[in-house]
């Protein structure tokens, strides 16, 4: 008895101690929002406390000066398409190196391992030289295919891993009923591989969705801006201006804030296999 | 005969061959071009590019104190950044593997900053470090809110230490909850019945056994301070004077800014090696703690 009220009151300390530092983190979340409703002056003069009157159309202004929708377009297009390929074929390159583990195909998986050392800033300044060679450059499409060639090595050898682990009786059995290579991967293998599918395509959406490097290198025409590279530029240009750059930056995070609150627990668990496997 | 060996061909083409091109042109071509580069006075806008053998990183190791302070500055940044956000993130899941009743909430709390970019973060924090941080201080009269942040080297270095452990520790959180419940109760239970105590536990049987998440989270918590950009783009842009420019900045600032690429691969070598280096060594030291369960 004694012992588990001693227990209940630390479980009590602990949970208000914690209550109290989760509230300290979101305190940037706080002073973002209230101040992104202010006006200039009331910004400056009192940025801690609530606001007076809540001016929406700041919201209005930052949303036509970004062009708001069209970076959110761009950041989508690329996410998506680069997602839907890279996974596809990551798997697909998996799953080959692992049923025909030949000599080349040790090597090249050896290869991409490897590389997943390098630093992006090792090879950006030739990439950027290879790109615009092969007309890469400043063009969605061309990005698309940085991130393919940037996403290959970690999706295949999250892949390699979970490959391993299916076991080969099932396609054996697809085989001998005389389905080729090509229908048992696609219609029995694939489905297998749902939950790696899941795990590599949020860590590469939480990856592509917020880089700002890479994209801005590439693309230099203001109608290909993803949201990092639109919220850069606006930055240079209303330096200070509060106002205006609080309430873009809010849409610059809503649309990822609203992605983890709804996927959260696939976000969580494709972490901790990431994690696992790295 | 022949035709099973044509239709393996075939099939190692289509399975293997797309992702191989694509690694093979963002990749290992820049990579190989990079080596060659950075034994050149190549500046990216002529197309006129000499040998110049080793000049350049002669030039980097001997006159180019910016470099040796960008070094410094990264190292100084990734041992003091690692160690907090690892202490953070392991605590944070320590106490959120008990039994509380908000735990859920506080996990995704606690987790919410990772899913946004550096470079949002930063601008955001540059706002609370100028405006919130002075309402903070008129409200508390506490020194610390007072202090120029991000206007001289050691604001600037601690503010974007903050702004990376609370980017980064919810992450390192997720990593160390899911190691800490994977020990199995009995172990914990039979330390309590021998009359450990809390701290014993925690030193003699959590700490050993979550050891292999140590090392991922020691891995990857080193490879995004060592290669931040992000942060240091839209917190200080490297400023005051250089005092808080990260390797990677300087390398960027090299090629993109002062056109000097021959230089900036050299440099883009150097830092690449490092790299490897530091994380073999980690991945090695760390593997020699790890303790079965």
């Amino acid at each position: 008895m004694e012992v588990s009220k001693k227990y209940r009151f630390g479980t009590l300390a602990t949970e208000i101690i914690m209550v109290l530092l989760a509230l300290v983190f979101l305190i940037p979340f706080y002073f973002l929002f209230v101040n992104s409703v202010k006006t200039f002056s009331d910004l400056l003069t009192n940025s801690a406390s609530w606001p007076s009157s809540f001016e929406w159309h700041n919201y209005a202004r930052a949303w036509d000066i970004t062009n708001f929708p069209k970076a959110f377009g761009n950041s989508l297009i690329v996410t998506v398409i680069s997602n839907v390929l890279l996974a596809l074929f990551s798997a697909m390159s998996a799953y080959r190196m692992v049923r025909h583990n030949s000599r080349f195909n040790k090597f090249l998986f050896a290869v991409f391992v490897a590389a997943m050392v390098i630093p992006f800033q090792s090879i950006m300044i030739p990439l950027v030289k290879v790109m615009s060679s092969l007309n890469l450059m400043n063009s969605i499409p061309g990005l698309i295919v940085a991130y393919l060639g940037f996403g290959v090595p970690l999706s295949v050898f999250l892949f390699h891993g979970f490959v391993k682990s299916i076991p080969l009786e099932i396609e054996e059995a697809a085989r001998v009923d005389g389905t080729s290579i090509y229908g048992t991967f696609f219609r029995i293998v694939l489905p297998l591989m749902k939950p790696m599918f899941v795990t590599v395509i949020i860590l590469n959406t939480l990856w592509i969705w917020n880089d700002y490097l890479l994209p801005s290198l590439v693309l230099q025409n203001a109608d290909l801006r993803t949201i990092p590279i639109a919220t850069f530029a606006f930055f240079g240009q209303f330096t200070k201006q509060w106002d205006l750059a609080l309430p873009a930056l809010v849409l610059g995070i809503l649309p990822v804030i609203i992605f983890f609150l709804a996927m959260q627990k696939y976000i969580v668990e494709g972490i901790t296999q990431g994690a696992v496997k790295g | 005969m022949k035709s099973k060996k044509s239709s393996g061909l075939l099939q190692q083409l289509v399975f293997v061959g797309p992702s191989t091109i694509f690694f093979a042109i963002i990749i290992v071509i820049p990579f190989l071009l990079g080596l060659y580069y950075s034994f050149t006075n190549w500046n990216g806008v002529s197309g006129q590019v000499t040998w110049v053998g080793i000049d350049n990183f002669k030039q980097i190791l001997t006159k180019d104190p910016d470099f040796g302070k960008a070094f410094w500055f990264t190292v100084r940044f990734t041992v003091v950044g690692i160690i907090l956000t690892n202490l953070l993130g392991f605590f944070l899941a320590y106490f959120l593997t008990k039994p509380l009743k908000t735990r859920n909430v506080l996990r995704t709390i606690f987790f919410m900053p990772n899913v946004i970019g550096g470079l949002l973060l930063g601008f955001i924090w540059q706002f609370i470090f100028v405006k919130g941080f002075s309402a903070l201080g008129e409200a508390t009269g506490w020194h610390f809110f007072n202090l120029p942040w991000l206007g001289d080297a050691t604001t600037g270095f601690w503010g974007i230490i903050m702004v990376f452990v609370w980017q980064t520790a919810g992450y390192l959180m997720v990593i160390y909850i899911s190691s800490i419940n994977n020990i199995p109760k009995d172990i914990i239970e039979a330390a309590e019945i021998d009359g450990a105590s809390k701290m014993q536990i925690l030193k003699s049987v959590i700490v050993p056994l979550v050891m292999p998440a140590v090392t991922v989270c020691l891995f990857l918590a080193i490879s995004w301070s060592f290669k931040m950009f992000d942060l240091n783009l839209s917190l200080t842009k490297g400023g005051p004077f250089r005092s808080t420019e990260s390797v990677a900045l300087n390398i960027y600032n090299e090629a993109f800014q002062n056109n000097r690429y021959g230089l900036g691969t050299a440099k883009a070598i150097i830092f690449f090696v490092v790299v490897a280096i530091i994380t073999s060594l980690q991945v090695k030291l760390t593997k020699s703690k790890e303790v079965e369960s």
